[in-house]
């Protein structure tokens, strides 16, 4: 294998667990831009989406496609509940006790699924094939198309949902701000359950895409939220592109980090990344700076 | 008169009343678990192994008359919680002798209680440092890392395959894994060509792998737990990695089998014998607790009874023989474990000795390659 081919198959490495980062890190993206909360519950919801699935296909036995929407209406469902029994009846909701609840929503979700389901990890059937696809040298797996797939279809979805339906633009309004969005009649309660909704369902679809690579377990969800939220925040919290580009700049970083230098300094490089663009840019790669308009 | 006949009677009732106490009262047995919390993996079938044997000791009447109770205590993986119910079970329960806890870490940190106590301990982890330097009161029945790394050296010294590539976890299983694989190299004329880690919930390793793949090794050593050397198996196989891939006996459950799937086929691995034991053959002398032992556990559990499990039956069994032999005084039972010769347990032939506490020789692992989804041995 001469150097080409290594450096070719570290980048569709890296472009194959970037794109599972980013599909994560939307999630994040959807429910920060409409509520301005950073929900550290969305690597359980992704979990919830594996684990679910793999419960329906083996355990309830339902074919392939119906076992996916059963998990992805579920954690729709815990999702929405999720909003309401935690985050709607604060009172004066400061971001540190919404930062706060979300975690200790995401332990008890995590338990949760221990309790229900064991603590065993499941490895879900690929979509189409398990025979690698080989390109110049370098091979990716057929379930990385559908991640990429589905990832896009997910972008796209979302950004004819935020500006052209009128719910999106609504949801928009809440995040800029609420009394106002409120005064003009925007429902605004309604608007972040919406976004709860949304997060969990696409969480949960990103988890039932992934598991047949990555497979799943009670507890996935606390390495991929992590890893989620670092593509979403060096995207600068965008919930388009900006976060896709983040997360594949974390797969990359974490691939050729890990094959040129040492795999033992992967985290490390992406961790100090992350961090550099919090000192220097802590809107984001992809965003221009917010100007206070007085 | 009639008042001292009454006060002989009082006596006499007592006396009878404290010598019943004396025979009926139970052997109290003390297991640390981490039942719940990360290693549960671990807890849970050494708490159900042990059960299990405690209640086959109480229906075939006990040990000399008497029966066992068996205080099981969850550490959750917590060494500060293994210390402080260490000091429960002593005090409080006043327990003879104590089986676990479950990982190294927490044993560790039980050492110096059990210690100061001078109560036996029977550790059910696998760490070297455990039982080296020798501690009079501390034994263990999981086999030593080092047996494992062995036992593939040596196969690997024989088919001539001497560079090697590491592919190890970054986790306390994978980092003693690498000390020991790379401790060993020299001395099997093994030459170790990549070295890399990668994280206990990695989810994709085709970097490290194209890494190797780039070298000229002759065979991959991954020392991990489930789930990370399966996605490793499917990675290899995505990328027609053509070397012959090395697991631990980490993964040596059907579990592995079943996650790394089509990729898992040629996988060769060091293994206690008892995933094994329906092909040993019939001269193996460990076959026959073997066997019963996983149909025993089957039959209460459900599941087919694994190498952790085995740990705290052998546990259970070695305490049994050192009642057998004397006293049930704590100082009595330690002496009489140290005393423990050729002992066919789940995890191998246990021959304590003064200077060994740890028992076992590379015997305990045999080689397996999985085959059709099922393992073989490698002669």
């Amino acid at each position: 294998m001469d150097l080409l081919q290594q450096l070719t198959q570290y980048a569709f490495s890296g472009f194959s667990t970037g794109a599972i980062y980013a599909l994560i890190g939307l999630g994040f993206a959807i429910i920060y831009n409409s509520t301005g909360i950073i929900n550290f519950a969305q690597g359980e919801f992704v979990m919830l989406g594996g684990v679910l699935t793999y419960f329906s296909l083996t355990v309830l036995r339902l074919p392939y496609l119906v076992a996916m929407a059963v998990a992805v209406a579920v954690t729709t469902a815990a999702g929405a509940a999720f909003e309401r029994l935690t985050i709607r009846p604060l009172k004066s909701p400061s971001p540190l006790s919404l930062v706060i609840i979300t975690i200790g929503g995401s332990i008890f979700i995590r338990g949760v699924a221990m309790l229900l389901w064991g603590k065993d990890t499941h490895a879900l059937p690929p979509f189409s094939g398990n025979d690698p696809l080989t390109v110049g040298g370098a091979s990716i797996m057929p379930q990385h198309l559908w991640i990429f797939g589905i990832t896009l279809l997910i972008i796209a979805a979302n950004k004819f949902f935020f500006y052209y339906t009128i719910s999106g633009k609504a949801m928009r309004a809440c995040s800029h701000n609420r009394t106002a969005a409120s005064l003009v009649g925007i429902d605004v309660r309604k608007m972040v359950l919406l976004s709860f909704v949304i997060s969990s369902a696409v969480g949960s679809l990103a988890g039932i895409i992934i598991a047949p690579l990555t497979m799943t377990a009670y507890d996935v969800g606390v390495m991929l939220g992590l890893k989620g939220f670092c593509a979403a925040i060096i995207g600068g919290m965008s919930s388009g592109f900006g976060t896709v580009l983040g997360g594949l700049l974390l797969g990359l970083l974490e691939s050729f980090g890990a094959g040129l230098i040492s795999s033992g300094y992967k985290d490390a490089i992406a961790f100090i990344v992350l961090l550099l663009i919090l000192f220097i840019r802590p809107q984001g790669l992809f965003s221009k700076a917010q100007t206070e308009r007085v | 008169m009639k008042r001292s006949a009454a006060a002989f009677c009082l006596f006499v009732f007592t006396v009878a009343w404290a010598t019943l106490c004396q025979a009926s009262q139970p052997i109290r047995i003390g297991a640390l678990f981490s039942v719940t919390g990360p290693p549960s993996f671990l807890g849970e079938p050494e708490r159900n192994a042990a059960q299990m044997v405690a209640d086959q000791i109480n229906k075939g009447g006990g040990i000399k008359g008497r029966q066992v109770q068996l205080i099981v205590y969850d550490t959750q993986g917590d060494a500060t919680k293994a210390v402080q119910l260490a000091n429960k079970l002593i005090k409080d329960d006043k327990v003879v002798a104590i089986i676990g806890p479950s990982t190294t870490g927490e044993t560790m940190a039980v050492l110096p209680v059990v210690e100061k106590a001078g109560i036996p301990l029977i550790s059910c982890s696998a760490g070297r440092k455990i039982t080296e330097p020798v501690n009079h009161w501390v034994f263990k029945t999981a086999q030593n890392d080092n047996l494992a790394v062995t036992r593939i050296y040596d196969y690997l010294q024989k088919k001539k395959l001497t560079r090697v590539a590491l592919l190890t976890v970054s986790d306390g299983f994978g980092a003693s894994g690498r000390e020991q694989l790379k401790a060993q190299a020299a001395a099997h004329g093994i030459q170790l060509l990549v070295d890399e880690t990668y994280g206990p919930k990695d989810t994709d390793m085709t970097a490290q792998l194209t890494k190797i793949k780039g070298t000229k090794a002759d065979a991959v050593i991954c020392w991990g737990t489930n789930p990370g050397p399966a996605v490793i198996a499917r990675n290899a196989k995505q990328l027609g990695l053509k070397l012959p891939l090395f697991m631990s006996h980490g993964v040596s459950s059907k579990k592995f089998i079943d996650l790394a799937g089509d990729a898992a086929e040629g996988v060769t691995l060091p293994s206690g014998k008892v995933i094994v034991a329906d092909v040993l053959p019939a001269s193996d002398p460990q076959r026959k607790w073997l066997i019963s032992f996983v149909k025993e556990y089957q039959k209460l559990y459900k599941v087919e009874g694994d190498h952790f499990a085995g740990h705290a039956w052998d546990a259970m069994m070695l305490l049994k023989g050192a009642l057998e032999k004397g006293d049930d005084t704590p100082a009595a039972i330690a002496g009489n474990l140290e005393k423990t010769k050729e002992f066919h347990g789940i995890g191998g032939i246990f021959t304590y000795s003064p200077t060994d506490h740890a028992g076992l020789t590379k015997d305990a692992f045999v080689l397996v390659e999985i085959k059709n989804k099922d393992w073989v041995l490698v002669k």
